[in-house]
């Protein structure tokens, strides 16, 4: 009744990942042997009705444009239900609907509207920077969601569930805060150590979590989650200690970053978006190679596909877990460096880098653990990040309506059923929506 | 954990030769206590340090003289350190390492509280029995649901959501109905919300487990901090004022030196909760109920076989579980604080650390959350009497214990068999 991996594809089409043929994969294959007949050749469809046919069948682009709305549909129910003088509305609502459902339309949509203008285009928008403000925006969120998101995917790819993406970019942004405020550098070479030391925190950060799981075998969700809280509670005690805390202030917050450390601007000091942005580029067509040109990428979904069979193919199943888990942790470092790096913040506070490694969970996951899907996934999530922002000091919704739809689209990204089932989509030609991935305990 | 993925490196750290696992425990804790007798016995003070029996300065006190104490209990941990390494019998073992642990825990208290400032070096046991007992609460709760879910093979990474989720709706229909019973139900209902997509999706629609939970955490500190921003933060008297359940004394117990006064006068959730251990321990293993549960969660095929319907026992005790979770939420809106956003705080992956640390059983759970409820507790009142030691340090002290407790340095910790993985019938 629920079988997630449809094997009505094609078996030509490789599944989406390595993972899943690895689950999947003798039963496609058996499923093949058993009916050649299936591939049997027709009359050759126009490509435009090629084009019809995918549009409405369960794959990933139409799955995750519905995933989408879906979530906005629900969160769209969240903010009538959350407002007072429209639910009053409702309590009429069979003497006269239109009141209702004008009330409805009139909060939903300007809230959404908001949302739009602020992550994408203001037509109202007068003059250069200010048509080009919704973009910056967008652009600084996704940067550090990009390389949190490229550090679960890879992860991921290697069979491990790295949740500790959030630990790994504490530890990146307090070295490469302190480095940015204690080392007396020039300009370049200042940024650049920097930088380093964070990958480097990060990189401490997942190392311990993979020999752990190399060594022992014990599970890298609860290192991570564990490492996590432990970060968190570093964090709050180095911002107070001498030396690191802003002399001149009582709170919790540490002395600034040298602006020979900062990342540059790239479209003038008015526009926040900066070259953390085509750092995350790079780092994605870096991670895209790793994975799919080098042996390195080769034994790691090797051993993320089946960790048996690669140590039988000669794979060093303990090198690869340790190194899938530093590289991770050094990517997660990167984006954690940018939240002081980078034109966010220039000092380190308690809740520095917000929630930059959870939500690289739901990025990996929408981007379908694939390098230029999690760019992707980071820029809709960066759009959501900017739009909220507009729509929280606009139409005073909260912002935390984002992290719902965040949560939601990824939800039923994760169930391709489910959506399949709601739209009554056809199975699409390859079977390539599984996020199911880690292997539980 | 995990074995079944990494066979060869889980299995390396089975004992082999002379180092079994009680000679390496040995030797840590004997390292340990010389540590403790050199280094508390040298940083001590010559004052003395008070252990009184209430919540004050006065009354009947256990007293020591700091350097004193500090070198004594040292001693102690060393030897039980040196005894398991010269090889004590296998069921002296968990007496032994429990004696030696606590003496390092009390050398480490006479330090510090001999060397806190005159006039405050004194612990006052109820304060920090009691306390104990607050701060293990919801990690109780939160640690049965997991033991609910995972020994029926689903994974419950969402105890954080389910607790979260329950304490919002009980502060919120607790205050528009004005009624703490209304709000314990809909508590009850809330963490059931949330157990329920878990169930949904990860036995209907077979999303990973693990995935699922995090997205679900998310997911219920978005809804409950959006909606708090939007009701609560704007009419705080209407939404977030929830009655709360008073502190019920228990004639006779209450009179018990020490634990009287810091368990028999309690409000409902800390009677709940202990009761709950002792009902599911029982059910778990003692009723049918429990022994399908148990088989499911190990090997669902065999149980599908001898005609256990498998699917619809996940549904259950998953719903089951949100249920326990949702109260433990309540255990805060309904009778300590109102609610405000994110108030779990990651106490929902603590307990899932106390799940792990006790080894899938309620009553290791039970013990689990309690130690990170001292943990938690000490941390305070470290803080109050003005360590050395900063109190960050001592909150990381659960997280840490949970990473030895994985890597198998406190014995090794088995998940059951089918945990995580779902199951399709065929």
């Amino acid at each position: 009744m629920s079988n997630p991996n449809p094997v009505s594809g094609s078996p030509d089409k490789e599944p989406a990942t390595e993972a899943e043929l690895a689950l999947t994969g003798k039963a496609d294959r058996g499923a093949t042997m058993t009916s050649p007949k299936q591939s049997a050749p027709g009359p050759r469809p126009t490509l435009g009705r090629l084009f019809l046919d995918n549009l409405w069948a369960a794959n990933t682009v139409t799955v995750t444009v519905l995933a989408l709305v879906l979530a906005m549909l629900v969160g769209a129910v969240l903010i009538i239900v959350s407002d007072p003088d429209v639910l009053a509305t409702y309590g009429y609502i069979t003497a006269r609907p239109t009141d209702a459902l004008n009330a409805s339309w009139t909060v939903v949509s300007e809230a959404y509207a908001n949302l739009f203008k602020g992550a994408v285009f203001d037509p109202e928008a007068s003059g250069f920077t200010a048509a080009l403000s919704p973009i910056s925006e967008t652009l600084t969120y996704t940067a550090p969601l990009v390389f949190t998101g490229l550090s679960v995917a890879l992860a991921f790819r290697g069979g491990l569930f790295n949740i500790g993406a959030q630990g790994q970019a504490t530890m990146g942004v307090i070295l490469a805060a302190v480095a940015g405020f204690a080392l007396p550098l020039p300009p370049v070479v200042h940024l650049v150590v920097a930088l380093i030391a964070g990958a480097a925190g990060g990189a401490v950060w997942g190392f311990v979590p993979g020999i752990l799981k190399a060594r022992t075998g014990a599970h890298e969700v609860i290192n991570t989650i564990m490492l996590n809280y432990v970060a968190v509670y570093f964090l709050s005690w180095i911002i107070v200690q001498n030396g690191v805390q802003n002399p001149d202030r009582a709170d919790a917050i540490s002395r600034p970053v040298d602006s020979s450390a900062a990342l540059p601007r790239l479209l003038g000091d008015n526009l926040r978006v900066h070259a953390g942005i085509l750092l995350a580029v790079l780092a994605t067509w870096a991670i895209a190679w790793l994975l799919n040109r080098s042996t390195l990428g080769f034994e790691l979904r090797a051993v993320g596909a089946n960790p048996d069979a690669a140590r039988t193919a000669g794979i060093s199943v303990t090198k690869t877990y340790v190194l899938v888990m530093v590289i991770a942790g050094m990517l997660a470092g990167l984006g954690g460096s940018q939240m002081v790096l980078g034109s966010t913040a220039n000092a380190l506070t308690p809740l520095v880098i917000a929630q930059i490694g959870f939500d690289g969970i739901l990025v990996a996951l929408l981007g379908r653990v694939k390098p230029w899907g999690v760019l992707l996934a980071a820029l809709l999530f960066g759009a959501l990040q900017a739009g909220g922002n507009r729509m929280q000091s606009y139409s005073g919704i909260s912002l935390e309506l984002v992290t719902v739809l965040q949560a939601l689209i990824v939800i039923f990204i994760a169930a391709p059923a489910l959506v399949k089932a709601i739209f009554q989509l056809r199975a699409a030609r390859a079977a390539r929506l599984q996020t199911s991935l880690a292997k539980g305990w | 954990m995990s074995t079944t993925a990494v066979p060869d490196v889980a299995v390396a750290a089975v004992d082999e030769g002379f180092w079994t696992r009680p000679r390496k425990v040995g030797a840590v804790l004997l390292a340990l206590g010389v540590l403790a007798t050199v280094l508390f016995g040298a940083l001590a003070t010559g004052q003395q340090a008070r252990f009184t029996l209430s919540e004050t300065e006065g009354g009947a006190a256990l007293e020591i003289q700091g350097t004193l104490g500090a070198i004594l209990f040292g001693v102690v941990a060393a030897g039980a350190g040196g005894a398991l390494l010269a090889g004590v019998p296998k069921r002296w073992f968990t007496l032994v390492l429990g004696v030696g642990l606590v003496a390092f825990v009390l050398s480490f208290l006479c330090w510090q509280v001999s060397a806190a400032p005159e006039g405050r070096n004194f612990m006052p046991m109820v304060n920090i029995v009691r306390g104990t007992f607050v701060l293990a609460l919801p990690l109780i709760f939160g640690a049965l649901a997991g033991v609910l879910c995972e020994r029926s093979g689903v994974v419950n990474v969402a105890i954080e959501g389910q607790l979260l989720m329950g304490a919002f709706s009980g502060a919120l229909f607790g205050s528009l109905s004005g009624n703490v019973w209304v709000g314990l139900v809909a508590a009850a209902v809330g963490g059931a919300f949330i157990s329920l997509l878990l169930a949904v999706f990860a036995i209907r629609y077979l999303v990973d487990q693990v995935v699922m939970g995090v997205v679900l955490n998310l997911l219920a500190v978005g809804v409950t901090g959006f909606l708090y921003e939007r009701l609560m933060q704007t009419d705080a008297d209407k939404y977030n004022s929830a009655p709360r359940f008073g502190n019920w004394e228990i004639p006779l117990l209450k009179d018990i030196p020490l634990l009287g006064p810091a368990l028999f006068r309690g409000n409902i959730f800390l009677y709940l909760g202990l009761l709950l251990v002792l009902v599911i321990h029982l059910a778990l293993f003692r009723t049918r109920w429990g022994l399908r549960t148990r088989s499911v969660g190990e090997h669902p095929t065999a149980a599908d076989t001898l005609g256990v319907k498998v699917l619809s026992l996940r549904y259950r005790n998953v719903l089951l579980a949100g249920v326990v979770a949702g109260i433990g939420g309540a255990s805060y809106t309904l009778a300590l604080y109102s609610f405000t956003k994110n108030m779990i705080g990651g106490k929902g992956f603590i307990a899932l650390a106390a799940l792990i640390f006790g080894r899938w059983s309620p009553t290791g759970a039970l013990l689990a959350a309690l130690f990170f409820g001292f943990a938690d507790q000490l941390a305070t009142y470290l803080g109050a009497i003005g360590s050395s030691i900063p109190n960050q340090f001592l909150a990381m002290l659960p997280y840490l214990a949970t990473i030895l407790a994985v890597a198998g340095l406190v014995g090794r910790v088995r998940a059951p068999a089918a945990d995580g993985k779902p199951y399709v019938k065929g």
